[in-house]
């Protein structure tokens, strides 16, 4: 089991177990950090909104057209912004580090 | 303007929906209210063309496709909906009935409340600055009520969604329009999408890439606001803007009626689906209690139960009899068939 790094809102540090096979999103949301993801993961909303460091965000797949499109729906966007239902936790993702993005 | 009815659903998605079915077969009316101006809750709003895989039955259904099928077998039931219309207060009267008054001042009288209300109402998402509220309906408008209202004005559509994009190219017609968008690609469909750029290109509205960080004006003035691309800031000088962000979802004023809530959700037993208050249910998602799965399913589920215990309520001298739709002549001619 690897973990990933989330800062909270208030700057806080958490270092989250991560398991293969689960979205960044729950894995937050399981741990019981405070993030909404208010459609439960199917891209429909953009309460799951988080900011990769760079290093990690070169990690990720690339956006599909929907996480991009909901990302319009988001806030103080930039260009390491992602939606967290949309990663999927594998074992090369050990150690990304984000922040929770201001509601 | 004042109904009077046996129940009262809050929320007009799948498991509202069904619920007047279950309600229906033991002849009980329901009304139903709603915050969207349409039917089907989050299956209509945010997802009504992502197909549903766990429905019985049902291999593969849209979102809308559930609605449509449910508006069909609740039919027979006649339900009155109130669309665009928030549930704000209650109110118990001395017969032991409700009264809810609704955002729009209508007052309905029932014997049972049902909130079905998902994650809650929609509301319009805003702009995450400090006292944005104190602009709202003076200078920022999250829709259009009166488009003349903004003739010969200045305006700014933020936003790259149907809404910020059929708004800008109507009122480029009759007003000065400014559209901000993070992004050169719109979610919106195509054809307004080239409407749009089309308009730009002969200069009847201007285009600018970035994101609203601030807004300057006084007494829920605006004055201009401040966009941001990339770290190069620019300033635009306007009195109105209309953000179209979507919606998002939140509990409102169900908040406020003294239930037992926990983490936003409305605490339940499972026999019948009542909440901490006699003759107040909570079905669907909004529901907790002890295994509780956030299923479309698990809500159909609930609603038969918290049925039963409805016609208790308002049949309190009539015994009820169990049966089936396959089987009962009395049900059959209540559904029509």
């Amino acid at each position: 089991m690897g973990s990933i790094i989330v800062l909270d809102r208030e700057g806080k540090e958490h270092k989250l177990n991560a398991q293969s096979g689960l979205t960044i999103m729950e894995i937050i949301r399981d741990a019981g950090l405070d993030i909404e993801a208010a459609c439960g993961g199917c891209c429909a909303c953009a309460t799951c909104h988080v900011y990769l460091d760079k290093d990690s965000f070169s990690l990720l797949k690339s956006m599909q057209d929907d996480e991009e499109s909901m990302l319009d729906q988001a806030f103080s966007v930039n260009n390491y912004s992602r939606l967290s239902c949309q990663i999927e936790y594998e074992e090369k993702l050990d150690g990304i580090k984000m922040t929770l993005a201001p509601e | 303007m004042n109904h009077n009815t046996d129940v009262i659903i809050i929320g007009a998605g799948p498991v509202g929906l069904f619920a007047v079915f279950e309600l229906g077969l033991l002849n009980i009316k329901c009304h139903l209210i709603d915050n969207l101006d349409k039917i089907g809750g989050q299956c209509a709003e945010l997802y009504p063309d992502k197909p549903i895989y766990d429905i019985p039955s049902r291999v593969k259904i849209s979102g809308q496709e559930l609605t449509d099928d449910l508006m069909t077998q609740i039919k027979p039931f006649e339900p009155i909906f109130h669309l665009g219309e928030q549930a704000e207060n209650i109110k118990k009267n001395e017969d032991n009935t409700w009264t809810i008054s609704t955002s729009s001042g209508e007052k309905i009288s029932a014997k049972c409340i049902v909130i079905a209300a998902g994650a809650g109402s929609f509301v319009p998402r805003k702009l995450p600055i400090k006292d944005i509220e104190d602009y709202e309906n003076k200078s920022i408008f999250y829709s259009v009520k009166n488009k003349n209202f903004f003739k010969n004005k200045k305006i700014i559509i933020a936003g790259g969604g149907d809404s910020a994009l059929d708004w800008t190219n109507e009122l480029s017609n009759i007003s000065d329009v400014t559209l901000i968008h993070r992004r050169k690609e719109f979610r919106a469909v195509p054809e307004s999408v080239s409407k749009m750029l089309e308009l730009e290109k002969e200069n009847k509205i201007k285009f600018i890439l970035g994101q609203i960080t601030s807004i300057n004006g006084s007494n829920g003035l605006i004055s201009e606001i401040v966009c941001n691309n990339g770290g190069v800031e620019e300033i635009v000088k306007t009195n109105y803007l209309l953000p179209f962000f979507g919606l998002k979802m939140e509990l409102g004023p169900i908040a406020n009626w003294n239930l037992k809530i926990n983490n936003n959700l409305i605490e339940v037993d499972t026999e019948k689906f009542e909440t901490s208050i006699k003759s107040i249910f909570a079905i669907g998602d909004i529901n907790t209690y002890p295994g509780k799965l956030k299923l479309i399913l698990s809500g159909f589920h609930e609603a038969a139960l918290m049925a039963q215990k409805c016609f208790s309520y308002c049949y309190p001298d009539k015994k009820n009899v169990f049966r089936y739709t396959t089987s009962s002549k009395d049900l059959q001619k209540k559904l029509g068939v």
